[in-house]
């Protein structure tokens, strides 16, 4: 076995109520990329703050180079060698790609020529990178080229990539691939944390599969399946949806040229949309994170009026005008991306947040009162039917675990039988069961003849459910096209909506 | 070191009991700071709290210090509950004295059962003029009304000043700043024989009840907590901000004007350049101490009134500075809000790092 780079042995931490980590023990060799897979919650995160000295353990020992190793905090950690690739960047928009790096590292290290070994270290890489471009011009993609030129430029010897492939189109995951397998025959380590388990089949070289913060397995991700992977990550077995027969009726969502200027600086304009979902039919819409969906999402919702009425048109009838009560009424339903503070308020209980948006579908008020009697037995019926875990109706939203409370709030849009359901992310940081049973509650309301919009920056969520996916990149939309008919590559493709970016660096 | 950090989920009992232990701090900071003056701590804690509970008299003062307090303190803590911070409440209690006893002035010797109940809808709607100024530099320009609110009730105070000096002014009055006294039919009916109290109280109750019903009940109550608690739910919800806002300082504006008309119209009986006495400002404390709820407000608003009352008699029986009202109520809400931090986060001790602890 070559030298071993980082060990861990029994490392644990525990938060109030949850044992984040259990008794962890793994090593990473050098120039090996190692995987670290489990669903959300596993205590991947809790693992690498500790690797990167965020957090310190309870209990347990690391070594670095067979010296013992207990980082206080990131500096000491990058001292050492360590270099970590956050999920969420941190970079300042309005400033330029070497300043945010500067910033961003050791001051002895931001000399005078930083502006050139930025250049350098992008070259080398295959991570084309103009040092005096301003971030907030740049894509999602580019702005993580920043990041991992940032955490490069520390020579370090094992980086630490968190989830980085969930914010790229494949043709950016695939430079991504080249520059982490150069890096590590080169003799840098790479921790690779993801749940996406085709990606880590073709990238790594050995796995540890964490579930309820304890090593569950160890492997060799070549020799395994997706399938296998996922059954190690989950602990059952999975049986994939069924889609019914493609038998389409009407169009029941017309969505005609939509257009909307961004609104703020950096924001992305919606240009000229236009799709049509018929009952019976799931159309996805993916892309990468921050090219108008979230736009879109307020177009569709009415939380921001677009400029013709008949830019959103429902059975015939053209409901852009109308704000979102209205809509409501027309028998739209909406299931926005994000669950605390904009599907559901927090801090209220499961009937207020049942009050908040199936008030006029469900006759939850008179005369302008609130049906209090009424809203808690559909809250009822809700926690019911989509099976949610929770210590009773009256219980804050907040109280809630994140799939619990994403399939409160599905079941809500649900159980109002829409005959247009809009969900964003519909199964955004669920866990893998919570996520199986939406996907089946969304085929069930389109099969009852209900048109259903998801958008969605998961593929493999929108190819399994879809049944036509248009792709969204830098505010427009493509034509949607048979599930059948599309590949993951092509899907790619349109993803990467500011194509001449992309051509300079492949060239 | 030292460290907060949020509670999972705060004590619902706590969150209720904290006011009460606001006041008890209150007193017992009260005590330490009496004896550090020199005087007998337990004699001015006994004037303070214990003693206007006594007797009618100061009872029924109670209720007319409480009045205004409660009055403008329930329109507060409804617009707070939505985050709109109207500030301005002493500015709108003006106007709406001017506005009601303008209407007292110019029908200066008519008669009738009607002319109180034309007063107090004038005093409203001066208040609700004055607060519809932040509202629509707040909903058109997104102006902060912390700001506006609050420049306005100097505006207010400096106008009725120039009224009762000029126009307003009694014309028998040997040029005191002062307006004529009000007609019997133009003063407050009183509720209890020789006191102050006034059916004003009585209109404060009835509030509390109605807003607690339009915010437990109503769709436009729920739809101010949720503005409040997540604008972008109630952006989903399709809830319109402007509204909300326009709805929160009309609702405060009106109630502060109908509290500065009974003020005018009871206790006080005409146009004073002295008639803002900072009921406004203490009802933001009270709106506080009260948790925005409007049983609270009632239950803040008479311990606000009692620490007036208590704070004029220590005054003179214990020739205390008059500066100890002030100071008594701005301890309260000093105490409540670290209560009230304690109660939603927690203090942890943690031992400051050592770059040499070995792990385990």
């Amino acid at each position: 076995m070559p030298d071993t780079l980082l060990d861990i042995r029994g490392v644990s931490k525990a938060f109030p109520g949850v044992q984040a980590n259990d008794d962890v023990s793994f090593r990473i060799s050098a120039g090996e990329v190692h995987a670290l897979l489990g669903e959300n919650g596993a205590g991947k995160s809790t693992l690498v703050k500790i690797v990167y000295g965020v957090m310190r353990p309870d209990a347990g020992l690391m070594t670095l180079h067979g010296k013992p190793f207990a980082p206080q905090k990131p500096s000491e950690a990058r001292a050492r060698g360590i270099g970590m690739v956050f999920q969420h960047f941190s970079l300042f928009e309005a400033l330029t790609v070497a300043e945010n790096i500067a910033l961003g590292i050791a001051p002895d290290l931001a000399r005078d020529d930083l502006r050139s070994r930025i250049v350098d270290v992008s070259r080398r890489y295959g991570l084309e990178l103009d040092p005096d471009r301003l971030v907030g011009e740049l894509s999602v993609g580019q702005r993580q080229r920043v990041e991992i030129v940032r955490c490069l430029l520390q020579n370090p010897q094992l980086v630490i990539m968190d989830e980085p492939t969930s914010v790229l189109t494949p043709q950016e995951v695939e430079v991504l691939f080249e520059t982490l397998c150069q890096l590590a025959t080169e003799g840098c380590s790479i921790l690779y944390i993801s749940h996406k388990l085709e990606e880590i089949r073709v990238l790594c070289d050995h796995a540890t599969i964490l579930r309820g913060g304890k090593v569950v397995a160890t492997c060799t991700p070549k020799e395994e399946t997706a399938k296998s992977l996922a059954e190690m990550m989950i602990g059952e077995t999975l049986t994939p949806p069924v889609k019914g027969s493609a038998a389409f009726g009407e169009i029941r969502l017309s969505i005609n040229r939509l257009s909307m200027v961004a609104d703020k600086q950096f924001g992305v304009d919606l240009a000229d949309i236009s799709l049509d979902v018929r009952a019976g039919e799931i159309v996805g819409i993916g892309g990468v994170a921050g090219n108008g969906q979230t736009r879109l999402m307020a177009a569709l919702i009415g939380e921001t009026l677009v400029d013709a009425a008949d830019m959103i048109v429902l059975d015939g009838r053209p409901v852009g005008g109308l704000p979102p009560e209205g809509r409501r009424r027309a028998g739209m339903c909406f299931v926005p991306e994000e669950r605390l503070g904009h599907a559901a308020v927090p801090e209220m209980s499961l009937v207020e947040n049942a009050i908040l948006s199936a008030r006029v579908r469900k006759n939850l008020s008179h005369k302008g009162f609130l049906n209090l009697r009424t809203a808690a037995r559909y809250a009822s019926d809700i926690v019911d039917r989509f099976s949610v875990k929770t210590a009773g109706v009256n219980h804050a939203a907040r109280s809630l675990s994140g799939g619990n409370l994403q399939k409160y709030v599905v079941g809500r849009e649900i159980m109002q039988a829409p005959t247009v359901l809009i969900a964003a992310q519909p199964t955004w940081g669920v866990d893998a069961g919570a996520a199986a049973f939406i996907h089946d509650a969304l085929m069930q309301l389109a099969s009852d003849g209900a048109a259903v919009l998801v958008i969605s920056q998961d593929l493999d969520e929108l190819f399994a459910i879809s049944d036509r996916i248009a792709v969204i990149a830098n505010g427009r939309l493509s034509e949607a096209a048979l599930v059948a008919d599309l590949t993951i590559e092509e899907i790619g493709l349109r993803m990467g909506g500011q194509a001449h970016d992309r051509k300079a660096f492949h060239a | 070191m030292l460290r907060i950090v949020p509670r999972r989920e705060p004590s619902r009992t706590m969150q209720i009991l904290t006011p009460i232990l606001a006041v008890v701090l209150t007193i017992l900071a009260g005590l330490v700071l009496f004896a550090l003056l020199g005087k007998d701590p337990f004699r001015a804690i006994y004037i303070i709290f214990f003693q206007p509970l006594t007797s009618t008299y100061a009872l029924a003062e109670l209720t007319v210090k409480a009045t205004p307090l409660v009055l403008i303190g329930i329109g507060l803590a409804m617009g707070f509950r939505a985050g709109v911070w109207n500030i301005g409440g002493e500015g709108q209690f003006v106007m709406g004295a001017l506005a009601g006893g303008s209407v007292a002035l110019a029908l200066h010797g008519s008669d009738g059962f009607w002319i109180l109940p034309m007063m107090c809808v004038a005093g409203a709607l001066g208040g609700m003029v004055w607060a519809a100024i932040p509202a629509f530099l707040r909903t058109r320009f997104n102006a902060n009304e912390i700001l506006t609110s609050l420049m306005l009730v100097y505006v207010a105070i400096l106008l009725l000043s120039v009224l009762v000096h000029g126009p307003l002014r009694d014309p028998e009055g040997q040029n005191f700043p002062e307006s004529r006294l009000f007609g019997d039919m133009m003063t407050l009916p009183v509720l209890i024989e020789s006191t102050r109290a006034h059916v004003g109280f009585v209109v404060a109750l009835i509030a509390i009840v109605v807003a607690w019903l339009f915010l437990q009940r109503h769709i436009l109550g729920f739809q101010i907590k949720v503005q409040g608690q997540a604008s972008q739910a109630a952006r989903f919800a399709g809830y319109s901000e402007k509204r909300i806002i326009w709805l929160c300082l009309l609702t405060s504006g009106g109630l502060a004007g109908l509290a500065g008309t009974f003020e005018a119209a009871g206790p006080v009986g005409q146009l004073v350049p002295g008639l803002p006495v900072g009921y406004g400002f203490t009802a933001i404390i009270v709106a506080f101490l009260g948790r925005l709820h409007p049983f609270g407000v009632l239950l803040g608003g008479l311990v606000m009134a009692l620490t007036y009352i208590g704070g004029e008699a220590a005054q003179i029986a214990m020739s205390l500075p008059s500066a100890t009202t002030r100071v008594f109520q701005g301890m309260l809400l000093f105490f409540l809000l670290a209560m009230d931090l304690l109660v939603n986060e927690r203090i942890r001790w943690v031992p400051r790092p050592k770059s040499e602890r070995a792990m385990g």
